[in-house]
């Protein structure tokens, strides 16, 4: 039995699929998850992410903590208050222990880490924040909902206060605020816009209904995990980990370099593989427009390259009506390589690894 | 609660075999399996025309989550595909034991049936595996 959100009992009740994930008890779809990845990309789709660990930064150092703790720099938050930056938080070879977004809350800062990697994330801030006057605080009693899709706001709006729902109206994209008990942001893992809500497990159980009702489809995991995949972003264990370096999995423009006397953690194995000519392998899309499906694990070869790359995340893209992938490849790669799949060899293209953005194509 | 069907013979990997009135088999792959692989995307038939053998590969089905080979039942000609997977691979979720069959066969001996499971035993089979 894993650890069950404040949402476990209507997912069931809703004939939600609940597998294992990260120690969580989560939907993994509710029947059909093509179905669900639809609903989002046409209308409007409801998520449980309360399993995501929300943990609060506070204290007179909290910034200066969070400059020496984080990859990307909280600086670029200086001023912009509810402003969200997503980073990596590195070790000291360079490697990802996990990437996070990060809102200034004007004095104080809210951090979203991954569920499977909770344990040694707060180990790892909580070890660094003895150097600081900060306090780290995990709000495990927060539920969170996204809800994603060109209708998303809208519905939320409906469901919400017109407080809530004014500040709704106000709110810039990679932007959170705080209202009547709900922390809004309006960000998101699909490729589409809508929000993402913190808040308690009753108002959640609340609000959840209240979209139901009004016809936002209850999405899994599984919808979740097609739909960023299409987006083009990384999932933490698949494109990237502690031994792969944010510069090999388009993380590049999160390492903010620009003030040579912030020494965050991971900062000197970077500059040295950027000193010596950059990595030399990077993370590509590919496309398969023949039947099958590529899938994580399948080695990509290039013609004329003795070096291999391998997929990192594989799909059907419900969207598209064909497979993708993203794979870590060599960096001379050109425009097609060779997947070997299932006792065949198939040509894929290789492309910029974003597929469909805001229900459009992009492949 | 997934549907076993009483009429049919199924494989511990899940297939099922309809034993037909002109004596043909057609197979497809049970509620539980497709339960378990969420939703269908593509289905590798045999060819018609083509011989299958009892216990050993004929087919792949592929999911959004995973592929999985399929094992005929029995050995035979294969005399017919569902070519509307093609088209319609849903048809396997939505209708496992009916519109989502895969294929038939011409079988050349119906007795290798007999070591396949009843609809108790393959409930069986499926409460030992979770």
């Amino acid at each position: 039995m894993g650890h069950k959100t404040a949402l476990y009992d209507l997912h069931k009740a809703a004939g939600g699929k609940l597998v294992d994930f990260g120690g969580w008890d989560m939907p993994i779809n509710y029947g059909s998850q093509i179905e669900e990845h639809h609903q989002v990309r046409r209308a409007a789709g409801l998520f449980d992410v309360s399993h995501m660990t929300v943990v609060d930064v506070t204290g007179a150092d909290a910034r200066a903590y969070l400059r020496k703790l984080l990859a990307n720099d909280v600086a670029r938050l200086d001023d912009k208050p509810g402003k969200a930056l997503y980073s990596g938080m590195l070790n000291t070879s360079g490697g990802v222990i996990d990437d996070l977004i990060v809102y200034n809350l004007d004095g104080w800062y809210r951090v979203v880490v991954n569920c499977a990697t909770r344990d040694k994330d707060l180990k790892w801030m909580n070890e660094h924040a003895s150097e600081f006057d900060v306090s780290v605080t995990e709000r495990p009693e927060l539920a969170m909902i996204a809800v994603q899709g060109p209708e998303a706001i809208d519905k939320v709006q409906a469901a919400a206060s017109n407080a809530q729902a004014e500040a709704i109206s106000n709110l810039k994209v990679f932007c959170g605020v705080e209202c009547e008990g709900w922390f809004i942001a309006r960000t998101g893992y699909t490729g589409e816009d809508g929000l993402e809500i913190m808040l308690s497990g009753d108002a959640a159980c609340q609000l959840w209904q209240t979209l139901v009702k009004a016809g936002v489809a209850p999405c899994g995991l599984g919808a979740r995990d097609t739909l960023r995949l299409e987006a083009g972003m990384n999932l933490y264990g698949h494109e990237m980990d502690e031994t792969t370096s944010p510069l090999v999995a388009n993380m590049g423009w999160t390492i903010a370099l620009e003030d040579d006397q912030r020494d965050f953690i991971g900062r000197a194995p970077l500059e040295d593989i950027k000193a010596n000519g950059g990595p030399d392998t990077k993370l590509v899309g590919l496309v398969m427009r023949e039947r099958g499906v590529l899938r994580a694990g399948q080695a990509v070869s290039v013609v004329g390259n003795d070096a291999s790359g391998m997929i990192t995340s594989g799909s059907f893209s419900p969207t598209l009506g064909f497979s993708i992938a993203l794979a870590r490849v060599p960096g001379t790669i050109g425009d097609t390589a060779e997947v070997n799949l299932r006792n065949k060899t198939v040509n894929v293209e290789v492309v910029k690894p974003s597929f469909v953005r805001h229900g459009e194509a992009l492949v | 609660m997934s549907d076993i069907r009483k009429e049919l013979k199924y494989l511990p990997s899940h297939e099922w075999a309809r034993v037909e009135e002109d004596g043909t088999v057609t197979v497809g792959i049970s509620d539980h399996a497709q339960d378990s692989l969420g939703d269908v995307v593509y289905v590798e038939t045999p060819e018609v025309g083509s011989n299958v053998a009892a216990g050993e590969e004929a087919g792949v089905v592929e999911s959004v989550k995973a592929a999985s080979d399929i094992y005929s039942p029995v050995t035979g000609e294969v005399i017919a595909v569902n070519e509307a997977l093609e088209d319609s691979p849903e048809q396997v979720n939505e209708s496992p034991y009916d519109d989502g069959w895969f294929f038939k066969v011409k079988p050349t001996d119906l007795s290798e049936l007999d070591d396949a499971l009843d609809a108790d035993g393959y409930q069986n089979a499926i409460e030992a595996e979770d």
